[in-house]
């Protein structure tokens, strides 16, 4: 069995998955986190020597759609719920950003 | 206000308005008094859309002659606040979606409405559809009409509680590793996973994108295969949805079991893990034994590795969460927190000034709950560098050979589907499980599989324990053999019309308060 869950490794993952966490919820998930990691554990017996690599229902036969041009939403209606949306003097619409390069 | 009873169907609903007996205004306000007076108390409903409601009734009354053969006309309908619909609040349950309104329908929602229902409002449910207790929500946890201080079981807790309290006829909701059946049956009503693909998925929030699947909650299986007979079918916008031929999905008037072969993993309920509840126990072999009677037959089936679907679910699920909820980042909707601190170049607007990355962590940190957070975390950590071979990918190896466990249950012995109890025990109380999500998750026993599987699963009425709590009876089928279930819930029905009962009332006598 793999060493137990550190809080290092859940402050690691919450800045993968870009959300912020108080001491207290770091010190929760850990907790909580590495009983479900501790439970799930027990996959590791399952012989899955002869299993595919992966699997997932329904791939077969999904259809695709003809890659052509077809109706969209508006600029407006595509801002309407942004929660800063930025207008240009030519009338074009945008989500407003903090700034992205340092 | 007289409980409804015989005439609280899909198919005397749409007659009666078909023929004018019943204007739909008329059963789409009583539906909205019936809200106004008790869903103080259950807190079912994330949204009344009272005004629309009746505006579409009034429409269908004034176009009935030209709209009766519409399978759903005037039937009034919830719809669980992950399934966007236009213009009308989508929130999931969630801080980070307050004031979102979708600029589309989602496919399902525009196939009800083409149908002539009457959606009334959205349901509560857990955040994101990420919990077994509707108690992960926003809007605080909806109540257990059959019992305030227990949860209605989640995610679509809200949908369950109001079609169990007569809000309306249907509820239509999603499921991902139980949010359908595990509600329904902790309420006493019918809930249905369609056959992965079967419905398509466009407009759903998504959570587990290869798990996620809509389907109805109703009193009865034929109001259950109505609304799926609308809702099923390909769609161009889902590039997951099925082709499979949609029929009515009509009960053969037949009322019994004759030829139909039923599996029981003995071996899965027996183990001590289950934590299988004597009451619950009772009641499946009752219902199994009204198939029996029904001309049914009973074999034992293995499930080898049914066993492991909860640690299967549990890493297969959050990561593809972790995935899908990348997307709520305060940039294209949502709310975006204003920013605590000043920038450090003094900008006259700090969120800004910040930089992109820091806004990102301060918007999901304000907009997601403890559990969502959970699910990111795990699923974060299942997919990353180190991780991936020992988690996602041995999950994703063993979710197939539970796969080949049904297959080979339904080819070598024969069986059309495989019975299980919903859940291990009835409703659990509020709060119970709040503080071990382990403990919740292992609830989902007997839910999951058919989530991992792709497999069509009914959650049916089958009593009410000692305590009165309802019991759920679980079936699942063959790929895209919905009417086996529909069929089977038939026979379970006429044997112990259990939806006939309204659970107990406010001011009945037994109805706790509350805010």
């Amino acid at each position: 069995m793999p060493k137990r869950l550190t809080r290092v490794e859940v402050e690691r993952i919450a800045a993968l998955a870009r959300l912020e966490l108080t001491p207290d919820e770091a010190e929760l998930f850990t907790r909580q986190l590495g009983d479900v990691l501790d439970y799930a554990e027990r996959l590791q017996s399952v012989d899955t020597a002869a299993a595919p690599a992966s699997w997932r229902p329904g791939a077969a036969d999904s259809p695709l759609r003809p890659d052509e041009g077809r109706p969209s939403l508006s600029p407006d209606e595509a801002v309407s719920n942004a929660p800063d949306p930025g207008a240009g003097v030519d009338g074009a619409r945008f989500f407003r950003v903090p700034r992205v390069i340092g | 206000m007289a409980a409804p009873r015989d005439d609280w169907t899909v198919a005397a609903i749409r007659t009666a308005v078909a023929g004018g007996s019943r204007s739909a205004v008329e059963i789409c306000r009583d539906c909205l008094d019936r809200i106004a007076t008790e869903d103080g108390r259950l807190n079912a409903m994330s949204v009344v859309l009272r005004e629309d409601a009746l505006a579409r009734a009034a429409e269908i009354d004034a176009r009935r002659q030209e709209w009766r053969e519409l399978p759903l006309l005037g039937v009034p309908i919830t719809v669980k606040d992950v399934i966007c619909t236009r213009g009308q609040p989508t929130t999931a349950a969630s801080r980070i979606l307050r004031g979102f309104r979708p600029t589309y329908d989602a496919t399902v929602v525009s196939r009800l409405r083409a149908a002539g229902a009457v959606i009334v409002g959205k349901t509560n449910c857990d955040e994101f559809a990420m919990g077994s207790s509707t108690e992960h929500s926003a809007y605080g946890p909806t109540r257990n009409p059959w019992s305030t201080d227990r949860t209605p079981g989640g995610s679509s807790g809200g949908a369950a509680a109001a079609v169990a309290a007569r809000f309306a006829p249907v509820s239509i909701a999603s499921d991902t590793g139980g949010s359908v059946r595990q509600p329904a049956a902790f309420c006493g009503v019918v809930g249905l996973k369609p056959t992965y693909g079967r419905v398509s998925r466009y407009g759903l929030l998504a959570f587990g994108s290869s798990l996620d699947q809509i389907g109805p909650l109703t009193l009865r299986s034929a109001d259950a295969a109505a609304v799926l007979a609308v809702v099923a079918g390909a769609d161009p916008l889902d590039a997951t949805s099925a082709g499979a031929p949609v029929d009515s999905f009509a009960a053969p008037p037949c009322g019994h079991a004759r030829g139909m072969r039923v599996g029981v993993p003995r071996r899965l309920l027996e183990t001590g893990e289950a934590g299988l509840d004597a009451e619950v126990r009772s009641a499946f072999d009752a219902a199994l034994r009204a198939i029996e009677e029904a001309g049914g037959e009973i074999v034992d089936v293995d499930l080898p590795h049914a066993a492991y679907s909860v640690p299967t679910y549990y890493l297969v699920a959050p990561a593809e969460a972790s995935s899908n909820l990348a997307r709520y980042d305060g940039v294209r909707y949502g709310v975006r927190p204003e920013a605590g601190q000043r920038g450090e170049d003094g900008a006259k607007d700090p969120a800004r000034a910040e930089g992109i990355a820091r806004m990102y962590e301060r918007t999901r940190h304000a907009g997601f709950g403890a559990e969502v957070k959970r699910r990111i975390m795990l699923g974060t950590y299942a997919l990353s560098a180190g991780y991936y071979d020992a988690y996602y990918r041995k999950a994703q190896q063993v979710r197939g050979l539970i796969r080949g466990d049904y297959d080979r249950a339904f080819e070598d012995a024969g069986i059309d589907v495989v019975a299980t109890p919903t859940t291990p025990t009835p409703a659990f109380r509020l709060g119970e499980r709040a503080e071990d999500p382990l403990a919740m998750y292992l609830g989902d026993v007997f839910t999951v599989s058919a989530n991992l599987t792709g497999l069509p699963a009914v959650s049916l009425p089958a009593g009410r324990t000692t305590a009165g709590l309802p019991v759920g009876f679980q079936l699942t089928g063959r790929p895209f053999d919905e009417q086996a279930l529909f069929r089977l819930g038939d026979v379970l029905e006429r044997a112990s019309p259990w939806w006939r009962d309204p659970p107990p009332r406010a001011g009945a006598g037994g109805g706790e308060t509350s805010g």
